[in-house]
């Protein structure tokens, strides 16, 4: 913003002053609407009328007949779901979807980002690839998945029983609870919601590297040289420079997975069908629409996940809105 | 520089990163890159073959084929899948959503970023919130209504709902690259006598070219890629399935896996290619004012 120096304007020049913000107002006004006017009825009216259904009984059979403001209106909805097991069950798997798979993401981000922090031949081709799993169509990486993981044709199984010794293939995407075997230990593992996890963070840790990569490069090699100087190890380095410089950024990274992890849907869907264990908060809304017709149950579990995600956003601004404004 | 023995820990840690950078180099190309030769390998396999050897990482001598994409882009009438439809259908889709989006967000990039109006910060406020939405939420509302309205299998329908999913983070985007440009020259422009829309034509679009083109690439990427909506949308409605839904439902009839990875490779390679041409430009874009932390 260019800084207004007001210097005693002659009356004239002011009021062309005051014209041409009023202008400027009427102008962005008019520029902005389209945008405006299409996020307001695709995005915020839908949400509001979402929230009217959640309070109403309604099947999918009876949209037909449907009033838009609906008849009327009661907490059903709200009361059979916090009694149900199958809700607090999706809402446990989502909270801990999310945090291991945004855990997971960030961790293998920032190793990502440390190994071709430096200079190397093919650093761009590397660089490039990494970035494959985050922007090919979700669709493709799930099946990838599937057949990988297939008992009766999948390369992880037939390299396990093959290879590492393995009695029988492990049918992991349809397998609720395993036992792994370490040291004669036996320790039970929720099979499926660990192969989820695991490609969540596989699925976005290009996005965590894309930030953690462009932040660290801003690092000022001064501060780094002056330590290496003072004796300081490369874990040293890490943990008392880098680290801190990167705080920012993870924090603000950990926050937007975590949101996008807790709306995902199209993965689990497409892994697991929300079976075996994996049923999170977004399968259940989309098996209560379609599977059950159930339209006022769904609106209310969508109404959950819009309420902690409004909390989490709430905190995400106090955080760093001030940052985005300054 | 502090005199160092030769096992001293710094020593042993400069050695042990200079052995860990390239293992950990390989480890992730591995893990990225493994799973797309994968799909590759197994699209042109014959599936007997495959449920006979499924460990095999390579196509043998003699084992090339090309009936998994035969199957897949031959339409329905011939006993195909009829994907060559599909693309049509996700290409003409994708295109709409970004020449709109693109003309709508252009406009109000520009108005957020140079332009002092009432309610400018709470507009930018509720295009990040509409980022940050569950979009499966959106998805019940837009669902009833277009029921209701029995307009649910169009594909326009489609293009409405994926230019409201893009355009908060487009003109977020492009706004960050405006706020780069300095105003002096559509100042200049403007003491010339220019109007506000023709600055922004002939001085500011010029110079936005590459954010521009940026912005596309990733619009068309999310309306490719989309899968949700699409589902919801169109599933009973075969003639307009995006490829997306097109291999998805490749799973509901007895379908060999050699088919699906074809489906896959077919869906995958138009982003890959995007990509390859253009990732520099995006990431760019995305992660411009992440330095500042």
């Amino acid at each position: 913003m260019a800084v207004e120096v007001e210097i005693q304007a002659p009356p004239g020049r002011r009021r062309a002053r005051a014209t041409r913000a009023r202008r400027d107002a009427r102008a962005g006004l008019a520029l902005v609407s389209p945008t405006v006017i299409v996020v307001f009825v695709m995005v915020v009216l839908p949400v509001l009328w979402a929230l009217t259904l959640s309070f109403q009984r309604i099947r999918l059979l009876q949209i037909r007949r449907l009033d838009v403001l609906g008849g009327e209106y009661t907490l059903r909805n709200y009361d059979l779901l916090f009694g149900s097991s199958e809700f607090l069950d999706a809402a446990r798997v989502t909270v801990l979807y999310s945090v291991f798979g945004t855990a997971g993401a960030i961790l293998l981000g920032l190793a990502a980002a440390l190994c071709v922090r430096r200079r190397f031949r093919g650093r761009g081709v590397v660089r490039g690839v990494m970035l494959l799993p985050w922007v090919a169509p979700i669709v493709a990486i799930t099946f990838i998945w599937r057949v990988m993981l297939s008992p009766q044709l999948g390369v992880v199984n037939a390299f396990g029983t093959d290879v590492l010794g393995w009695d029988q293939p492990i049918p992991f995407l349809s397998q609720e609870n395993g036992t792994i075997t370490l040291l004669g230990l036996s320790i039970g593992v929720p099979t499926a919601l660990l192969v989820v996890i695991a490609f969540e963070a596989w699925k976005s840790f290009p996005f965590a590297f894309l930030f953690i990569l462009a932040r660290l490069q801003a690092v000022p090699g001064d501060i780094e040289e002056a330590a290496k100087v003072d004796g300081a190890t490369p874990t040293q380095i890490f943990r008392y420079i880098l680290l801190p410089q990167l705080a920012g950024v993870i924090a603000l990274i950990a926050v937007l997975r975590f949101i996008w992890t807790f709306n995902t849907f199209d993965d689990i869907y497409l892994l697991t069908g929300g079976g075996a264990g994996t049923e999170v908060l977004a399968t259940q809304v989309y098996s209560f629409l379609t599977a059950r017709s159930d339209v006022g149950a769904s609106a209310a579990v969508a109404m959950f996940m819009a309420a902690v995600l409004s909390i989490l956003l709430v905190v995400y601004l106090r955080f760093f809105g001030e940052r985005e404004r300054a | 520089m502090t005199p160092r023995r030769k096992w001293s820990r710094y020593a042993i840690e400069v050695r042990a990163l200079k052995i860990l950078r390239p293992l950990g180099i390989a480890f992730f190309v591995l893990i990225t890159l493994f799973p797309f030769y994968y799909m590759v390998v197994l699209s042109m396999r014959e599936i007997s073959e495959v449920i006979e050897s499924p460990g095999k990482l390579f196509i043998g001598f003699g084992d090339f084929s090309t009936a998994a994409y035969e199957r897949v882009l031959k339409p329905t009438s011939d006993g195909g899948e009829g994907f060559l439809r599909f693309l049509l259908n996700s290409a003409m889709l994708a295109l709409a959503t970004v020449v709109v989006t693109l003309a709508v967000s252009i406009l109000g990039a520009y108005a957020v970023s140079r332009l002092e109006f009432f309610g400018r910060r709470s507009v930018h406020f509720l295009f990040l919130s509409v980022y940050l939405f569950p979009p499966i939420l959106l998805a019940i509302p837009l669902f009833v209504a277009f029921s209701k309205m029995q307009l649910r299998g169009e594909l326009w329908v489609l293009v409405i709902v994926y230019i409201a999913q893009t355009l908060p983070v487009c003109v977020y985007m492009l706004r960050n690259y405006f706020d780069t440009v300095p105003v002096s020259l559509e100042e200049a422009a403007e003491v010339d006598g220019a109007t506000r829309l023709q600055i922004i034509r002939k001085v500011t679009l010029p110079l936005a070219v590459p954010a521009i083109a940026a912005t596309a690439l990733f619009v068309f990427m999310i309306a490719w890629n989309e899968f949700l909506f699409a589902l919801l949308f169109l599933v009973e409605e075969r003639q307009n399935w995006t490829v997306s839904l097109g291999v998805s439902q490749l799973t509901n009839i007895e379908t060999p896996a050699t088919t699906l990875m074809a489906g896959s490779v077919i869906l995958t390679i138009p982003i890959i290619l995007l990509f390859l041409f253009a990732e520099r430009l995006m990431t760019e874009g995305l992660t411009r004012g992440a330095e500042k932390g």
